[in-house]
């Protein structure tokens, strides 16, 4: 176990590698729509949203439960079927065929995203173009080493690793598909406090290295606040808000901005005197429960 | 563990050993019983016709005079490879069947699903004999129509566990690389279905078994002059009154052989389902210099020396924690930090196999360890207010039942009681809202109508556990704000569990912080900003970003990772991950001390020390 566990600055250092070979770039996502289910039971997840994803850079996507932006980024690499709208990479239309796109996903759980009868090296494998074994087994520990995991564990299966390792593999997996977008769906959620900033580390450094455009999700505005360029706000299906990081916290125009904003727990600083007599809000908000 | 060492294990078990012996046996005299008693079976004896049972003739011997249990013997060998034949038809027809949705069309794939279903509702042994008519009598025909009667429910088992594996992430990350289909079923789902659907064969091989016997038996399976077990069966039936051995035979080979199917099943089930046996218990010769309980006996609930054990190994060592009347304490740390248990021992709730012993455990005035705490006067809020609400009952009846269980309340009185409570915690409309099931709430509002529960009586202690979790961070507020002004109105204490340390920050007077089952630190929520004395406190409020974050530089990081529960540490359990660790803090476990008045650590070099002798040099 002990080989297994990397030290973390590492990870800055490894990136800076001869691995620099993503190419970067834009995701335009126009009038994306996504409906669940049939005839009166029927939601509509995405109302017509359209978000832009600039080349090279860190859109952070934000809201609650519910909000319908974990379904807005599964869409955009094809894992949920639009009902309208277009997803481009560069200016393409990536259709509506699920298939290989120039578009990763790492997702939220790090324990259900790899498979646990395949071994690590096999999972990051299935990312890397047809190739003979030697090439294969030179691009996995590549990878491998780019996340900062010892490539050694290539030939072990996932239930050997830690959350945040596995974490890693994941995103290795992602990275070796050389996409030019990457979407983060609430990657740190599942993991443990003293792991999240590892995690969040390595992917802002790979970001700078690397240069990929990404769409990061969280329902954490300061984990989004940390990373992202711009900022978007999703509630109940609908873009409400989407400008420069900057603008959106210190001017957020939106009242359920304002909310978001208030809502997050600051060490010592105690509770808005108001908070709790807002039963209103909430009751808008139906749809919370997880 | 992997799979080998895991069925190694299971073997060992008596179990694993009748089951490996059993099925030997039966290899061996499927293989070598035709050799050494072929002739004998086949041997046609006028002289010996329809003998009974006896030293001569096990079994007697049939109306051709020939030996039967030889014939048993001889037999196994034809009846086991039917058995496999319709058995291997049953599980490729199954697997085909099975898989085919996932990789066919959306249309296609309901095609086949509705088939297999309509099969599946069609009584088996029917649909059996429908074949077996339909193929014409005899050997393999009737096999196959086995095989076949058999596909429908394999396929159905294949299709269910298919379908929940096509959902996982790690099948949608394979989609999203454009891995084909064809290899996501054999890399991704064939691997990761393989045991439930092995488990499911050797049961229903057994079945087979039966059911081949039985077409044997009604002679549409097996045809003169050969035989199997069920063959056996119908020849000797006519004798079952006059000598019931002779009918003996071939049944108990039956009955033994699906028997050990069933065994070899099980022994499949077990290496599933991980350890066999439940592991000794850790012998707990725990004697770590505890600190003489120097806190006077104030406070509403004391804790001394709490120990939670698991089988394997201890979740919680040696907690002491004190709150006092209408304090607001909270417990941080992460999964498998023990916060969460040491509350539920607080409360009595600890699940079964765990083993709470303290030294004095005290509420109020009651002694824990001897009565449980009096009535309503401790609350508890759990994280999931769905799975801590009777679906099935009305919200004002959930509440109405605390009022009239524990302090004697009419119906009335009673219900009016739940309205006020509902009320009091920001529910609008309560006395419509009373007539509403849980699941028309939100979760907030369940989270709220939990602490109205707690509030039927008078608590004298709220425990949260982790109660905001699940919500997200507007409603968050809210519910922390409601324990906050229940806490002023009412005067209880409150004992918050939660992985944020910000949150707890939020509401708290004080901060429990905990690792590996231990309390690392305890400071006053004041103490916090000037910083911690613990290097993982530290650690832990680094490591996540706050909204004053600078974003040019790296977060903290703790390398490594928490230890695992029963991973057995010497000296700091936190010393791995710690890059202040020295040697002392390898071999010597920190003691809690108090460092200074309300501020206590478990550190060897504490952050603060340090910082504070430097405040005095200047």
């Amino acid at each position: 176990m002990k080989a297994v566990s990397t030290a973390d600055p590492s990870a800055a250092e490894a990136a800076s590698g001869p691995a620099g070979s993503t190419t970067s770039g834009s995701l335009e996502l126009r009038n994306i729509t996504v409906r669940y289910g049939r005839g009166r039971n029927a939601s509509t997840a995405v109302d017509d949203v359209s978000l832009d994803v600039p080349a090279g850079s860190v859109v952070g996507l934000v809201g609650g439960s519910g909000s319908g932006k974990s379904t807005l980024g599964r869409a955009a690499v094809g894992l949920v079927s639009i009902d309208s709208g277009q997803v481009l990479v560069d200016g393409v239309d990536q259709g509506r065929k699920p298939g290989r796109r120039p578009i990763q996903l790492v997702f939220q759980d790090p324990f259900a995203s790899l498979n646990p009868r395949l071994t690590i090296g096999g999972s990051v494998a299935e990312a890397l173009p047809r190739a003979d074994r030697a090439t294969r087994a030179t691009e996995v520990a590549r990878y491998l080493d780019l996340v900062g995991i010892d490539p050694g564990v290539s030939t072990r299966l996932p239930h050997a690793l830690s959350g945040g390792q596995r974490q890693r593999v994941a995103l290795a997996r992602a990275l070796a598909a050389r996409p030019a977008v990457l979407v983060a769906d609430e990657v740190t959620s599942a993991l443990d406090v003293s792991v999240q900033g590892a995690v969040l580390n390595l992917i802002r450094d790979l970001q700078r290295e690397l240069g990929f455009a990404m769409l990061f999700i969280s329902h954490n505005l300061a984990v989004v606040r940390y990373l992202a360029d711009r900022i978007a706000v999703m509630d109940r299906g609908v873009l409400v808000e989407c400008g420069p990081a900057a603008q959106v916290l210190e001017n957020p125009e939106h009242d359920y901005t304002r909310a978001l904003l208030s809502g997050v727990p600051t060490i010592g600083e105690p509770l808005p005197e108001r908070a709790a007599v807002e039963p209103a809000t909430e009751a808008e908000t139906e749809a919370t429960a997880r | 563990m992997s799979q080998t060492p895991r069925l190694r294990l299971a073997l060992r078990t008596p179990l694993g050993i009748a089951a490996a012996a059993a099925s030997t046996i039966i290899v061996l005299t499927a293989i070598f019983g035709p050799m050494l008693l072929g002739d004998t079976a086949d041997r046609i004896d006028t002289d010996a016709i329809g003998r009974h049972s006896g030293t001569e003739h096990l079994f007697g011997t049939d109306a051709l005079g020939r030996d039967i249990a030889a014939r048993v013997v001889v037999a196994t060998r034809l009846t086991l490879e039917l058995t496999l034949f319709a058995t291997l038809i049953a599980v490729v027809g199954g697997l085909v069947l099975g898989v085919l949705p996932a990789v066919l069309g959306r249309r296609a794939g309901r095609l086949i699903t509705a088939t297999v279903n309509l099969l599946v509702a069609f009584p088996g042994l029917l649909f059996v004999l429908f074949l077996a008519v339909i193929f014409g009598v005899g050997t393999f025909s009737a096999a196959f129509a086995i095989g076949l009667g058999a596909a429908p429910s394999t396929a159905r088992l294949v299709q269910n566990l298919t379908a929940s594996i096509a959902g996982t992430d790690y099948v949608a990350a394979a989609r999203i690389l454009g891995v084909n289909r064809f290899r996501i079923i054999v890399r991704h789902i064939l691997p990761n279905i393989a045991e439930p659907v092995a488990l499911f064969v050797s049961t229903t091989a057994a079945g087979i078994l039966v059911a081949f016997s039985g077409l044997s038996f009604l002679g549409l399976g097996v045809q003169p002059p050969d035989y199997d077990w069920g063959r056996l069966l119908n020849e000797q039936l006519d004798r079952v009154m006059v000598d019931p051995m002779s009918a003996v035979g071939p049944g108990a080979a039956i009955v033994l052989t699906g028997i050990t199917f069933g065994l070899i099943g099980e022994v499949v089930a077990k290496a599933n389902a991980g350890r066999t046996a439940p592991q000794p218990e850790i012998a707990t010769a725990e004697t770590s210099a505890m600190t003489p309980a120097e806190e006077s006996a104030s406070g509403l609930l004391h804790i001394d020396h709490l120990q939670v054990r698991f089988p394997g190994h201890t979740a919680v060592h040696d907690v002491c924690l004190t709150v006092d009347e209408g304090e607001a304490v909270g417990i941080v740390g992460e999964s498998g930090s023990g916060k969460s248990l040491t509350a539920l021992a607080a409360a009595g709730l600890v699940p079964h196999p765990g083993r709470v012993s303290s030294r004095t455990m005290r509420f109020g005035d009651r002694d824990l360890n001897k009565q449980a705490p009096k009535g309503t006067s401790m609350a508890m809020v759990f994280q999931d207010p769905m799975a801590s609400l009777n679906p099935a009952l009305t919200v004002g009846r959930q509440l109405a039942e605390v009022a009239e269980v524990h302090h004697n309340a009419g119906r009335a009185a009673a219900v009016s009681r739940a309205v006020s409570r509902l009320g009091a915690v920001g529910i609008i409309n309560p006395e419509l809202r009373v007539r509403k099931r849980p699941h028309e709430f939100s979760g907030g509002m369940r989270q709220r109508v939990m602490i109205a529960m707690g509030l039927m009586g008078e608590p004298r202690l709220i425990i949260a556990d982790e109660p905001t979790t699940a919500l997200d961070v507007t409603v968050q507020a809210q519910v922390l704000a409601l324990l906050r002004d229940v806490r002023t109105e009412s005067g209880a204490a409150l004992l918050l569990i939660s992985h944020d340390i910000a949150v707890v920050s939020q509401v708290c007077d004080r901060v429990v912080v905990m690792y590996a089952g231990r309390i690392v630190e305890e400071l006053p929520v004041g103490d916090l900003a000037d910083g911690v004395a613990h290097p993982y406190s530290a650690a832990l409020i680094g490591a996540v970003p706050s909204m004053t974050t600078d974003r040019d530089t790296p977060l903290a990081t703790i390398p490594g990772r928490p230890p695992e529960p029963g991973e057995q540490s010497v000296g700091c359990p936190f010393a791995p991950r710690c890059a202040r660790a020295t040697d002392r803090c390898r071999t010597e476990e920190p003691v809690l001390e108090q460092i200074r008045p309300g501020r206590r650590v478990a550190c060897w070099d504490p952050i603060t020390t340090a910082t504070h002798e430097l405040e005095e040099a200047r």
